[in-house]
């Protein structure tokens, strides 16, 4: 036992003493959750909406109101025409633009053509069409209305109204917190444990060490015992920077959340030293799971696009990526606040996973150099 | 001693005064040497005596706190790319790509001291012809036994056909017949007129060197011919003279 | 009981053969040098004897314990110091001796009489790192880490390579004061002239023991007669030398060159006279000893 408190210890001493490792381990986090969180935002949040029209147009008004009272659209200019959307625009004064036909009000109501159009600012196209999008759901409502109060029925061809439960904002901090999560504990437990290790035999530490009358089980636990620590740190600190900073709801159990992220670290750790097994020096370790564990997770997990639209054949190999099945778990235990009969298949497949790869880790390490 | 720098002297090298400081710390503390054309000059100190920093200067690597000099005729100070055109350069630790073919390292090496194609091409076949190698010209450097590695890194320095060649420790862990041969083609070398300046170990080198030079603490201690260090010193070989002169050291690297 | 026993080890690495077929014994306390240049095989040899590495064919003992199946047992009596000073530098010099200590289940308190006469030479630098320490201290520190445990066997692969000739003498007497304690030291080596120091040894070249023996054993079977030539110029004296009839080799050795010669066939006054014929200034030749270089070389050319 006494073996095992130094040898953590002296664990504990490199990574403190590396300025390298403390800057991946502490800021890293902190820093990928503010990069999501506003550099590379997709939500439609305080849309400055830009109106063309005339205002007096009591139809007009309506629209308007239904607009301005929607959380997330605020209308800030009156323009007189349509040629003065362009330079607020290019002055970064407006989002989008809603123009309305002339007459509105008497050629909704004589059943002629009363025209609303939707100008968005193209120059940056997944907001103009998200925030597009968002607008004319917010018009079309109107238009329900509109229909249902003179005719007296639908006579609108049907158009699906997309609404979204848990997050009506598509605020992507739901979506990305727990790809961050998969992603920053992932990288901490695998690529750091592998690289420690592996520098210990690039160094030559690890002949010492072997020859040594302690245990390989020993040197293999106490290597991954600093990182699952570190690790179980990140874990806090993500969830209280997105509860308080992003506003994300934990609205599952606090415990369980807990839980599924430990079977997930100790999933993650075995990876890590199957690398550093595989592995000969701290490049290749690097290269490794970088590129096969950071690239996957980033592609499969659907922080950047979802998996339901990849073709087959990835689906098939995100399955067998852990991260995959521990973002689903958090995004429903956070997110839609579900309990432990709504997990349990992830769960078995993610103990499995883990089982499995922690005994082939721990099996290949070996008593002897190659 | 004069302290005028003469280009067109009979010197390969000549340092005045030269010093490096890294903050508080002295790694070449004022020395001062000529070393002549042709010479074969051995460049000895233990671990730490400031050998590799003042080396790197020599070769244009890294600029003196103070002092001045020439290599190959030119400053030290503010000719350091034309130094490195006119330098060769080996050491045990770099030398080769082992993952090119012979032939590809000699091109490469041709390549880049700006060496015009055929000039290249004839080069080559010239020194696979001199170092019986024409029948492992395509196989990969990393492949050849270490012995022949340094005869062919060797070769690769003189490729520019430049004035001075730096041997940083050429011939560390080779068997004794291979550094025998290794120093023969240094003799060779010295023949045609190609100044040496040579670091290493090997206290038996050391005999081999028309003069060297023995650092400690930054300082050169003594410099004069093998012989006459061991009159002075009254020993039998250069390993006493080393010992004797390298206890004094104070510092710690 | 010899201390160490090698018989017929063998390892290849996929298809080029590191050691082949290789049989030694080490006496318990002395001091055995395995001698050859790199590549040899020597590192290869040193692992499989430290249970590092598991040999191809063959089998091996230390103080009894078979290599491969007892290697726990033979891991509680070694000591080891690999190549490159492998300690880690950016841990002090005594959380290193406290570390390497702990790991053998030991402390410093306890062994300090072992290794207080080497650790009390870097015991004023304990708080430095060890990545910041010279060569010599490195080394030090290395062998600290060796013996905190009181192995009984001591395995030093290369100990000496690219440290300068004062912190190689240095070392050695560390060497004899290990020995003086009772430990069997197994120590390797490119430096022919460190073999001069061991008790016996073992000349090993491109995976072979081309021989062994104490010092004076293996000099005693030297073949030919040698002779000790100067004259000047040097160099050109070298190529002069090898044409004549009778000249086995030549090669320089410091001042002088070693002329290997076969006396049926010519004398020292044949040669010198050559010498002088050829124009040479200052000849002289004067008979000498083998040294462990010369076997070494005349072994090589076998």
């Amino acid at each position: 036992m006494k073996e095992f408190f130094a040898f953590i210890k002296k664990e504990f001493l490199h990574i403190f003493r590396d300025k390298r490792t403390i800057l991946i381990v502490m800021i890293m986090p902190i820093v990928q959750i503010i990069l999501f969180g506003f550099a590379i935002s997709t939500e439609v949040n305080n849309v400055r909406v830009a109106i063309v029209g005339d205002t007096t147009d009591p139809e007009v008004r309506k629209v308007i109101d239904r607009i301005d009272n929607n959380k997330y659209l605020t209308v800030t200019e009156i323009l007189s025409n349509t040629n003065e959307i362009s330079p607020k625009f290019q002055r970064n004064e407006a989002d989008v633009a809603v123009c309305f036909s002339r007459n509105f009000d008497s050629e909704l109501h004589s059943g002629g053509k009363a025209s609303i159009r939707i100008i968005g600012d193209g120059s940056d196209p997944n907001t103009a069409q998200m925030i597009t999008s968002y607008v004319s759901g917010a018009i079309q409502d109107e238009q329900d209305d509109i229909t249902i109060d003179y005719a007296g029925e639908q006579k609108t061809s049907m158009s699906p109204v997309v609404q979204l439960m848990y997050n009506p904002a598509m605020k992507s901090s739901y979506n990305f917190v727990p790809g961050v999560m998969g992603l920053i504990l992932m990288l901490i437990c695998s690529m750091m444990t592998a690289i420690s290790i592996v520098k210990e035999k690039e160094t030559g530490t690890m002949e010492l060490l072997l020859v040594s009358p302690v245990k390989p089980l020993w040197i293999i636990i106490s290597k991954a015992m600093p990182y699952l620590v570190l690790s179980i740190a990140n874990f806090v600190s993500i969830l209280l920077l997105s509860h308080y900073v992003m506003e994300v709801p934990v609205n599952g159990s606090l415990f369980l959340l807990s839980g599924v992220a430990l079977l997930f670290i100790i999933a993650s750790l075995a990876i890590g030293l199957l690398i550093s097994v595989i592995a000969s020096n701290q490049r290749t370790a690097l290269l490794i799971s970088g590129m096969g564990l950071t690239m996957p997770t980033m592609i499969f997990s659907g922080i950047i696009f979802p998996c339901e639209s990849m073709p087959e054949i990835l689906q098939w190999v995100s399955h067998i990526i852990p991260a995959k099945w521990f973002i689903i778990m958090v995004k429903k235990i956070m997110i839609q606040g579900d309990g432990f009969v709504y997990i349990i298949k992830e769960l078995s497949i993610l103990a499995g996973m883990a089982a499995a790869l922690l005994a082939i880790s721990i099996k290949s390490f070996k008593t002897r150099l190659q | 001693m004069s302290t005028e720098l003469d280009t067109n002297s009979s010197y390969a090298m000549e340092i005045r005064n030269l010093t490096k400081k890294f903050g508080n710390f002295t790694a070449v503390d004022n020395i001062s040497f000529n070393v002549r054309k042709g010479e074969i000059f051995g460049f000895l100190g233990a671990n730490g005596a400031g050998k590799t920093t003042a080396m790197k200067i020599l070769c244009g690597l890294s600029r003196p706190t103070a002092g001045e000099g020439t290599v190959a005729g030119f400053d030290i100070n503010n000719e350091q790319e034309k130094i490195k055109r006119h330098i060769g350069y080996m050491s045990q630790k770099f030398a080769l790509y082992p993952d090119l073919t012979v032939r590809e390292n000699i091109r490469l090496f041709g390549g880049i001291y700006g060496l015009a194609d055929p000039e290249i091409k004839a080069k080559t076949n010239n020194m696979l012809q001199t170092l019986e190698m024409e029948n492992v010209r395509d196989k990969l450097a990393g492949e050849l036994p270490l012995g022949w590695k340094q005869k062919l890194s060797f070769s690769i320095a003189l490729i520019h056909g430049p004035e001075i060649i730096f041997l940083d420790e050429p011939t560390g862990g080779v068997d004794p017949e291979t550094r025998r041969r290794f120093w023969e083609m240094i003799y060779e070398a010295s023949e045609k007129g190609i100044t040496v300046f040579v670091t290493t170990h090997y206290m038996d080198e050391a005999e081999y060197c028309d003069r060297v030079s023995i650092m400690v603490d930054g300082r050169i201690e003594a410099l004069d011919s093998p012989a006459a260090l061991k009159t002075k010193y009254k020993a039998t070989n250069m390993d006493a003279v080393f010992r004797t002169i390298a206890r004094k050291a104070q510092r710690e690297e | 009981m010899n201390a160490i026993e090698i018989e017929h080890i063998s390892k290849n690495y996929k298809t080029v053969s590191a050691v082949k077929d290789i049989s030694l014994s080490v006496k318990e306390g002395e001091i055995f040098g395995l001698i050859g240049p790199d590549g040899a095989g020597k590192t290869t040899l040193f692992r499989i004897m430290t249970t590092l590495m598991l040999a191809d064919a063959g089998k091996g003992r230390i103080c009894g314990f078979d290599i491969v199946k007892d290697y726990a047992q033979i891991r509680q009596i070694i000591g080891y110091m690999p190549g490159r000073f492998s300690l880690y530098q950016d841990l002090s010099v005594q959380e290193n001796i406290d570390f390497f200590a702990t790991m053998f289940g030991t402390t410093l308190q306890d062994n300090y009489e072992t290794i207080r006469e080497i650790y009390s030479q870097i015991e004023p630098f304990r708080k430095r790192k060890a990545g910041k320490l010279s060569g010599g201290m490195k080394q030090k520190l290395a062998l600290c880490c060796a013996l905190v445990h009181k192995p009984s066997v001591l395995f030093l692969d290369e100990p000496t390579t690219g440290v300068d000739a004062v912190s190689r003498k240095d070392f050695w007497n560390m060497l004899y004061r290990i020995k003086a304690s009772g430990v069997t030291v197994f120590v390797s080596t490119p430096y022919m002239d460190e073999a001069g120091l061991c008790d016996r040894m073992a000349l090993i070249r491109q995976g072979n023991i081309i021989d062994t023996g104490t010092p004076a054993e293996i000099v005693a079977k030297y073949p030919y007669a040698l002779l000790a030539v100067k004259g000047t110029p040097m160099y050109p004296l070298l190529k002069e030398l090898r044409k004549l009839d009778g000249v086995i080799s030549c090669f320089s050795f410091g001042d002088s060159h070693h002329l290997a010669y076969d006396p049926a066939k010519t004398q020292k006054e044949n040669i010198l006279a050559a010498a002088v014929a050829a124009g040479f200034k200052d000849c002289t030749a004067w008979e000498i000893k083998p040294g462990i270089e010369d076997c070494f070389m005349q072994l090589s050319e076998q």
